[in-house]
């Protein structure tokens, strides 16, 4: 039993969160820019298949710029996901293992794709 | 916590089906949410018919009707009748408003649902227990807050200043808000939902308080304040036509202020 006072004032404030929601607004503003780029590349700049995609890569404005989109958008996934598991999961160790899992995945996803990108600007100038 | 479907003990079985009145020359159905703990068992949507023709033009009217002249274990909450107290506020034909302002024929459908305001524990029939609600209310401190001592006849405020009030001291704090809002069902004993936020702005942005730091702190909290994700459920619903995710919105902007 106890008072909806006590339930209203939890643990008190975490005194954060404005963090998380400036880095979420300013990883969007960066994926509106980059998003619009990258599919024009898919579509227009980047000729078919693997050949394609390696001199598409081998251009240094392409490789960075994709690189900065890769970091964006898993950045913004990362901030993302974790707010919908703080929505829908209530348990505290249940949420804080998903919060971990969450992050960790991102960081997978992150090396995966950074070494890809490596792979084919290195395999490229050989 | 996320529930997609009732509890148990929540779910909705058939109930009654009321006779209509006698000699009635047009009626119209109202399946009307029945619960109560002392009889026990699950609660029940009950069917009456309305003489619409013997019947004032409003939600609240019709349950009068039924109270009055079907059935009178109907229980419901109600006050001024004219939009002011906040006390009728339910969930009717699917959106939460209050039943003294919004009339039968603006629902449509030929049987119209009137229920509790969604997920909160009912306490009978149509009232729903607001106990937590209030208590969000209160952890906002909804009152002036200064430490220079007060003037000798009032503090002043400029038209302007009190202007920036306009669309938040309305407020009725009839819940209709923040039982519509996902966020506040999912995790409503953590945020304070769009009723309590609207009246933190309304006492953050007024000229004479000296507490907006103190303010502030308090909410700046990924739960209290964050989970407000703009789903806009508050501004669509409110009976008084106030939008509460543009006030939570404008804190969020106060709080990246002071940051940045």
């Amino acid at each position: 039993m106890t008072t909806s006072t006590k339930t209203v004032r939890g643990l008190g404030s975490a005194r954060r969160g404005t963090e998380h929601h400036i880095r979420q607004r300013v990883s969007a503003i960066a994926l509106v820019v980059l998003v619009p780029w990258f599919l024009y590349s898919v579509a227009f700049a980047m000729t078919g298949g693997y050949e394609g995609a390696t001199q598409w890569v081998q251009a240094p404005v392409n490789a960075i710029l994709f690189l900065l989109l890769v970091s964006a958008a898993l950045y913004h996934m990362r901030l993302g996901l974790e707010t919908v598991i703080e929505d829908y999961i209530s348990r505290a160790g249940t949420k804080q293992a998903l919060l971990i899992g969450n992050t960790f995945f991102v960081a997978v996803l992150f090396a995966a794709i950074v070494l890809s990108v490596l792979k084919l600007w290195i395999g490229g100038a050989a | 916590m996320v529930e997609l479907t009732l509890p148990r003990n929540s779910k909705i079985g058939k109930g009654k089906v009321w006779p209509k009145p006698d000699g009635a020359a047009k009626t119209k159905a109202f399946k009307v949410y029945r619960y109560s703990p002392e009889e026990g068992g699950n609660p029940r949507w009950d069917t009456y018919w309305v003489d619409i023709e013997k019947c004032g033009p409003m939600v609240l009217d019709v349950l009068f009707y039924i109270k009055n002249k079907i059935d009178p274990t109907l229980a419901f909450r109600r006050s001024c009748r004219e939009g002011v107290c906040g006390s009728c506020a339910m969930n009717i034909g699917g959106n939460n408003t209050i039943a003294c302002t919004k009339g039968w024929d603006e629902v449509a459908g030929t049987s119209i649902t009137i229920a509790p305001l969604p997920h909160l524990p009912v306490v009978k029939d149509l009232i729903p227990d607001l106990t937590n609600f209030y208590a969000q209310h209160a952890y906002v401190q909804p009152f002036l807050k200064t430490d220079t001592p007060a003037p000798e006849k009032e503090w002043a405020q400029t038209p302007d200043d009190r202007a920036e009030l306009d669309g938040l001291y309305e407020c009725i704090l009839c819940a209709s808000c923040s039982t519509s809002c996902p966020s506040y069902w999912w995790n409503g004993d953590k945020y304070l939902g769009p009723a309590a936020l609207l009246q933190a702005y309304r006492w953050l942005i007024d000229s004479r308080d000296e507490a907006t730091g103190d303010r502030l702190d308090d909410l700046e909290d990924p739960f209290k304040l964050y989970r407000c994700h703009t789903i806009m459920n508050c501004a669509q619903v409110c009976p008084k036509g106030l939008n509460p995710a543009k006030a939570i919105a404008k804190i969020k902007h106060m709080m990246v202020e002071r940051m940045v």
